[in-house]
């Protein structure tokens, strides 16, 4: 066996590296140099962003267990720098006396589910996918229930941990249904012996669920509102964003690549699965008063806009959910960094607390204007484009009522996205949250929050790039 | 650099200006420098027009430019003008320059309030330049969201909720243009947004039935088609007075000018078959309007009730499909948001100084505020179609076109806008002859000063304009109706 082909995984390698730099330098650095942790992590972490950044061409390692393409590049890429904003937005928290023993674990957590999601992507067998899934859902548990001595996030974690492992033995079961009835794992083995029998169709659905499941689509969406509500703000916004980003683009690849056959299957599937979770979400999130349950039902209705891009099965859905995920990962990034500072300094979550916020906190009610914006779509922010060309893919396959559901939904959403707008900009609080001075690293990802949001619409060559490349599937 | 472009750079680097901007007289200069740009630019854009067009240049659409922006969408930066758009770029300008002097001296927050209304102002002139589908939607919803914030913070009475149910019910409209205009391009092969060149290809009849309804629907949102209008009454006496001048005056049109441009040209066929509903809806919106406005009290309910049943007749005359009848309505539409504008300054104006809009607790205010109150006296009588105004232009254009069908149908409802004119008449009457004459109200308002300097000039070059076209119609109804007779030739049978 040719060994030297295992280097050719760049991605991993370096996100390893990195790993175990931290990790050593967590364990053996002395006090003095431990200060410097954050920063060397982040100046590491984007030294790992830049090396990766630029694709190659496709290649196989042992025998197609992995398998490259060049857009997995990119949504690697936009999970990265992702995963820096949220290093970014976590370095006061972390910097705290009781989590400072701590931040070590953190970020080697963090990276390892991020190991798992690459994994995940360049999957070339249902074996590497699923040890990738089972990487980066074990760890996010851990990460989920990382305040431990906090009731709340301990019960998220103990509710993250034991659905997340029952759906992803679910989908296990699907695997092991694939393989009795076609014998193989290999993904490129498995179209030509995918004929839709009834066994195969029940091994898809088996299978699919574990990933419905991290995508947190209704109705597998259950555990979502509280465990967000639960975690640390930084580690929801990791999983509302990264975790998700990397679940819908796995699931597109495999239902393109691996059960293009059923798509008449797996069509109405979506199609059902899309309608619930925006609607469902969108009533649910009307009713919400905590700031972050209302961002899960906000991020499970996205992830059913979503699946308008997937449904579509086509190149242009392919680009459109990579742009919408990169779009995505900035809004989402940026209202939760908004949502972190305050909590962390004042400890109010609850929308009645924005009141007024925009009088002492302009900058920041700025911020979240942009990003509540861009996440109801509205031009000339970066949301609206992506929702474009999400459905734009659904409509070039002719789901026009699937297409008219959704926009009917915008306007809900719109609503209670406007609920926040209005209590920062329109209500006035004799207790409004004092002014704020976020630290530096927080302020650095929302400049680089706020530039892309403005600017990602109007520069095109970041879709044409995409596109160009995702037809190439 | 486009000429046309020069619209949003101008706005655009307004609003860097506003965001450097230190103090109210900073924001002021920005602002007056800027919309008196605008308003040179249209004058110069009209010139131009008016030269080009002299010298032969028959092409559809003047001063192209054209660069492509998403090419896997065929979305491309296209810009491009006719008489019609040129009429409309004309009005916004107007109403942006004197909505920034009626603003003159906004509270609180006066960067933010002009940082809202410029991105509100590139919303119009961006969708009026635009023959580009994506963009022209673009700017639509550029239109849209500002409003919720000026009508929210700057607003008066039920802000809160007018401000909500506006934005709602226009971003409704816009999700069924979406699906309209996703059809329109998919269904024509997705080859290209570009407008002239859809009109070339054809939507297949039985897909023009579902996607005209919705485009034009979605347009008529925001047109105040009957029964979508209801947002209209609430948002307009919500709004603080420079958002209600430019909304009744121009954003109001961008609906009739979307519906004429892109439901009715790009779907003639269905057009044809479902204009009677339209029709009888839009013909509900004109009396149903009127009526609405006699039994207000307040001064801006009557004015967005009156806004209704107008801009009910302007998407009334489009859909009579005739060139007299399409004119009528382009001319309605420059000069209901004309008269409009001037409505809503001049009751701004008044509010600010007798703190009411109830006409039962005003009276007699000609005897202390002369200025205002003959100001107030021409919009009405504008408002009510009197000769030599610009209303009665646009409002005999209409009906002659109107008229020009001789079935039973089509004449009961053209019979029946007509009426209209007499309601309105009432109302209007009713309001002058009340507020503005009639025995003096309140002793307090004996007191009131007149209209100062930098509020004298907005309702001078408003009324200037309505007699402008009253006065002299030639040159713009036969700007506009050169116009209309090619994108009428789509269907005329």
């Amino acid at each position: 066996m040719d060994y030297s082909s295992f280097l050719q995984m760049h991605e991993e390698f370096s996100l390893l590296g990195v790993m175990i730099i931290l990790l050593l330098y967590d364990i053996f650095a002395s006090e003095k140099y431990l200060k410097y942790f954050q920063p060397i992590a982040i100046v590491l972490f984007l030294v790992h962003i830049v090396l990766n950044c630029v694709p190659r061409e496709t290649f196989q390692v042992s025998g197609g267990m992995y398998e490259y393409l060049p857009i997995h590049s990119y949504i690697k890429t936009f999970l990265n720098i992702g995963t820096l904003i949220v290093f970014l937005q976590a370095h006061k928290f972390l910097n705290e006396d009781a989590n400072r023993i701590k931040r070590g674990e953190f970020y080697f957590l963090t990276l390892s589910t991020l190991l798992g999601m690459y994994f995940m992507i360049s999957a070339g067998n249902f074996l590497v996918f699923y040890l990738g899934l089972e990487t980066a859902s074990v760890p996010m548990a851990a990460l989920v229930a990382f305040d431990k001595y906090n009731n709340k996030a301990a019960e998220a974690g103990a509710k993250y941990i034991l659905l997340a492992v029952f759906a992803s033995s679910i989908s296990l079961f699907g695997i092991s249904l694939i393989y009795g009835s076609t014998g193989t794992l290999y993904f490129n083995d498995l179209p030509a012996l995918i004929t839709g029998t009834p066994l195969q169709i029940l091994a898809f659905v088996f299978f699919a669920v574990g990933l419905f499941f991290k995508i947190s689509l209704v109705p597998f969406h259950l555990w979502a509102a509280d465990v967000y509500e639960g975690a640390q703000t930084n580690i929801t916004s990791y999983l509302s964003v990264i975790s998700k980003g990397s679940a819908v683009f796995v699931l597109f690849t495999l239902l393109v690549k691996v059960f293009a056959s059923l798509i008449t299957e797996w069509q109405p599937i979506l199609w059902i699965l899309a309608v619930l979770s925006i609607t469902i979400a969108n009533l649910f999130a009307i009713r919400q008063k905590n700031l972050k349950r209302f961002l899960a039902f906000s991020s499970i209705s996205q992830a059913g806009y979503i699946l308008l891009a997937i449904i579509s099965g086509s190149a242009i859905g392919m680009s459109s959910l990579v742009y919408y995920v990169l779009v995505y990962i900035f809004s989402n990034l940026a209202a939760f960094g908004v949502i972190s500072v305050i909590e962390e300094r004042t400890g109010k979550i609850n929308i009645q607390d924005y009141d007024g916020l925009y009088q002492t906190n302009p900058n920041l009610s700025f911020v979240m204007m942009l990003s509540l914006f861009s996440l109801a779509g509205i031009p000339p922010f970066a949301g609206f484009f992506s929702k474009f060309f999400v459905f734009s893919a659904a409509a070039s396959q002719g789901f026009y009522v699937l297409v008219f559901i959704a926009l009917l939904n915008t306007i809900i959403s719109l609503y209670y996205y406007l609920l926040i707008i209005k209590a920062m900009f329109l209500n006035k609080s004799d207790h409004p949250i004092e002014p704020i001075k976020s630290d530096f690293f927080a302020r650095v990802s929302f400049a680089v929050c706020t530039l892309a949001i403005i600017a990602i619409g109007f520069i095109s060559p970041i879709y044409d790039q995409i596109h160009l490349i995702s037809f190439g599937m | 650099m486009n000429f046309l472009s020069l619209y949003i750079l101008i706005l655009v680097l307004m609003m860097m200006g506003l965001f450097l901007s230190k103090s109210r007289k900073q924001i002021q200069i920005i602002m007056i420098t800027g919309a008196s740009f605008l308003l040179l630019l249209s004058g110069a854009l009209t010139y131009l027009y008016l030269t080009e067009r002299a010298a032969g240049n028959t092409a559809e659409m003047l001063f192209r430019a054209d660069s492509v922006w998403y090419a896997p969408f065929n979305i491309h930066y296209s810009v491009g003008v006719d008489g019609i758009s040129v009429a409309m770029l004309m009005l916004s300008s107007i109403i942006v320059f004197t909505g920034v002097l009626v603003s003159w001296k906004i509270d609180p927050m006066p960067k933010e309030f002009f940082l809202w209304f410029c991105l509100l102002a590139i919303g119009v002139f961006g969708f009026f330049i635009s023959i580009d589908l994506f963009t022209m939607f673009m700017y639509y919803e550029v239109a849209l969201i500002p409003m919720y914030l000026l009508i929210g913070v700057w607003g008066t009475g039920k802000k809160e909720y007018s401000a909500m149910k506006l934005t709602l019910m226009l971003m409704g409209g816009s999700a069924l243009l979406l699906v309209g205009i996703l059809g329109i391009y998919f269904t024509t092969g997705g080859s290209t947004m570009n407008i002239l060149e859809l009109s070339k290809l054809k939507v297949p009849l039985e897909m023009q039935r579902y996607f005209f309804p919705l485009t034009f629907m979605g347009f008529g949102v925001l047109g105040a088609l009957f029964p979508f209008h209801t947002w209209s009454p609430d948002g307009h006496s919500s709004a603080p007075t420079a958002v209600s001048m430019l909304h009744a005056g121009v954003l109001m049109k961008l609906g009739g000018y979307g519906c004429f441009r892109v439901a009715m040209f790009l779907m003639p066929e269905a057009a044809h078959e479902m204009a009677w509903i339209f029709l009888i809806l839009t013909g509900i919106s004109v009396v149903y309007g009127a009526f609405g406005a006699i039994h207000q009290t307040d001064l801006k309910y009557i004015n967005a009730y009156s806004s209704v049943s107008h801009c009910g007749l302007v998407l009334f005359a489009l859909l009579m499909m005739n060139q007299t009848a399409t004119t009528g309505a382009i001319l309605q539409m420059v000069s209901h948001g004309l008269i409009t504008a001037l409505f809503f300054a001049l009751i701004g104006m008044i509010y600010g100084r007798t703190h009411t809009r109830d006409i039962r607790l005003m009276g007699g205010l000609m005897k202390v505020i002369p200025f205002l109150g003959v100001s107030y006296v021409i919009a009405g009588m504008a408002s009510l179609g009197l000769p030599g105004l610009s209303g009665f232009v646009a409002e005999m254009t209409v009906f002659v076109g109107s008229f020009q069908y001789a079935d039973t149908f089509h004449r009961i409802l053209t019979i029946g806008a007509c009426a209209s004119i007499v309601i309105t008449t009432v109302y209007i009457l009713r309001v002058v002859g009340k507020v503005i004459f009639g025995p003096m109200q309140d002793k307090h308002h004996e007191t009131l000063t007149d209209a100062v300097m930098y509020e004298r000039i907005p309702v001078i070059v408003l009324t200037a304009a309505i007699f402008g076209i009253g006065m002299f119609p030639g040159w713009i109804s036969s700007m506009i109706g050169d116009s209309v007779l090619p994108l009428i030739s789509q269907f005329i049978r």
